[in-house]
């Protein structure tokens, strides 16, 4: 997915001189031939997250359409204040595309990892987020979002499905009973989780907004499961919202609180969330009984 | 000035309001190419207030240059007035970023020139003010080692009126600039070093220094107008 983050972005930068790239060293040096290309557009502020924020709020000031890279954790965590005053406050957008994600970064340990990224703007008005769970949804997300002024935040990992299901929305992939949503690259793991279970799966890579008209019309009796790759329940408070007035019952899987002080690999740390095809089958076959 | 004792409810941040009178002055009467006709043109000149603390004289300077009408400042903080105890730019006309939150306005300016730049604006130029106290945020200083080395010429000032709470303490190495009698720039001479705090400009390596009296207006302005190929400092002492 970074692969298809930095072609995309180069050639958006090449095709559109309103396209601004802000980098806080992540990822430089693979973006340093288009830097030459276009020096005023490439703009590396060094390892300052806080600024790399302010830069982009001000170069979309003056009508410019940022794009900003790097850690989730540095990128979403650790500059929080200044995505939420120096872009909607100021009544600006840019495009945020962190890598990492929830434990990309297994051996780095937990300053790496940013489990919490989307509950974070989802204290934010206006965000799109999109979580894409194949490469091939990367690049779609990128360039329509230089199509608008709007806030936009693209979480990339290195964790995918073997094959990509292009455009938004929420849709249903698979017939059955009750309903279970896999958000972006959770999907394999709950395919692979529900083989022979009697349920509906539905996917999604753009979790905000939540498409909750489609997630109404999935319901198939008043059981949700919902599989998301941060923060467990981040999506609760929506899915809660979209079946108010309908009796139902859900279950909410995701990456835990607690910290997990190992190291190892991402698929250890899945494995600790209960976030792997086992672990996944045993809370969805407890839930549903 | 008239105007500034008509923002009533400006109580909060006194001294900081009427700290920041003389240089907004100077900035919107002699310095800044903008007018209450120009607030959407995409060249106008950029100023930028990161100390978005006590706004009554920004407020006042802008009802007196026509951007906002005069009877706004009779209810700050209201209910129903665009004017709030910190500015924010989608309500106020010819406000440029909205603050309150120390330490935003430098790194906005950054991006701002560079989209400036990148757009062929070359003339335009982009101000900021903050105050001592807000340099102790340290985003602002994310902003001043950037600028510093891709020599933006932005022009940053700074209203030093003593209440960084720590003080900003210590001497002036490197090779600074200096705006000499004539108004040029030329190498700061140990006389011109003599007496004067220098604690805040050893903050701005690499970046064209001025200190003024923030209560002389033609020496703001004169410092105010220098242009040069790097980001500049002008400390108004108080």
């Amino acid at each position: 997915m970074r692969e298809t983050f930095i072609a995309t972005t180069t050639a958006l930068l090449d095709e559109d001189p309103r396209t601004a790239l802000v980098l806080a060293d992540i990822s430089a040096d693979r973006f340093a031939e288009v830097q030459r290309r276009h020096p005023d557009r490439v703009l590396n502020v060094g390892i300052r997250e806080q600024l790399m924020a302010g830069v982009g709020g001000g170069l979309a000031l003056t009508g410019m359409r940022p794009y900003l890279h790097s850690y989730a954790p540095f990128l979403i965590d650790r500059a929080y204040e200044q995505i939420k005053l120096d872009f909607a406050h100021q009544d600006v957008g840019a495009v945020l595309v962190s890598i990492g994600a929830s434990y990309d970064a297994a051996a780095e340990g937990y300053t790496h990892q940013s489990p919490g990224d989307v509950a974070l703007l989802d204290t934010l008005d206006g965000w799109t987020v999109h979580v894409p769970g194949h490469r091939d949804e990367v690049a779609e997300a990128l360039r329509a979002a230089a199509r608008h002024d709007d806030r936009v935040y693209v979480r990339l990992s290195t964790q995918e499905n073997s094959h990509p299901h292009l455009g938004g929305g929420l849709r249903v992939l698979r017939e059955g009973g009750p309903l279970v949503v896999a958000v972006g690259p959770m999907l394999d793991p709950v395919l692979e989780a529900t083989l022979g279970l009697d349920v509906t799966v539905a996917y999604t890579n753009t979790p905000r907004p939540l498409d909750t008209a489609a997630l109404r019309s999935a319901m198939r009796g008043d059981e949700i499961v919902v599989v998301e790759p941060y923060a467990k329940g981040t999506s609760a408070h929506l899915v809660g919202e979209a079946l108010s007035g309908l009796p139902h019952r859900s279950l909410h899987l995701g990456v835990g609180r607690a910290e997990v002080r190992r190291y190892g690999s991402r698929h250890d740390h899945a494995r600790a969330h209960g976030l792997d095809p086992a672990g996944l089958r045993r809370s969805i076959e407890a839930f549903l009984g | 000035m008239k105007l500034l004792s008509r923002v009533t409810a400006d109580v909060k941040h006194s001294p900081s309001a009427h700290s920041t009178l003389d240089v907004l002055w100077v900035l919107y009467d002699r310095v800044l190419r903008i007018t209450p006709e120009t607030v959407d043109d995409p060249g106008r000149d950029r100023f930028f207030l990161s100390k978005g603390h006590g706004p009554a004289a920004y407020y006042a300077v802008l009802a007196a240059k026509g951007f906002i009408p005069e009877e706004w400042l009779d209810d700050m903080g209201g209910w129903d007035s665009p004017l709030g105890h910190h500015p924010d730019r989608v309500l106020i006309p010819g406000v440029e970023i909205g603050t309150g939150s120390l330490g935003h306005g430098l790194g906005l300016t950054v991006g701002a020139a560079l989209g400036l730049r990148a757009q062929g604006y070359l003339d335009t130029r982009t101000f900021v003010l903050l105050g001592d106290a807000e340099l102790d945020e340290g985003s602002n200083h994310e902003a001043i080692a950037y600028a510093a080395a891709i020599r933006l010429p932005i022009t940053a000032i700074v209203v030093d009126n003593r209440s960084s709470t720590h003080g900003w303490p210590g001497g002036w190495s490197g090779a600074p600039t200096w705006l000499d009698e004539d108004g040029e720039v030329s190498a700061m001479s140990d006389r011109t070093r003599a007496g004067l705090s220098v604690g805040i400009p050893a903050r701005f390596p690499n970046w064209g220094v001025s200190v003024v009296d923030g209560r002389d207006r033609d020496g703001i302005e004169q410092a105010l107008r220098v242009v040069e190929d790097r980001p500049r400092l002008v400390v108004a002492a108080l």
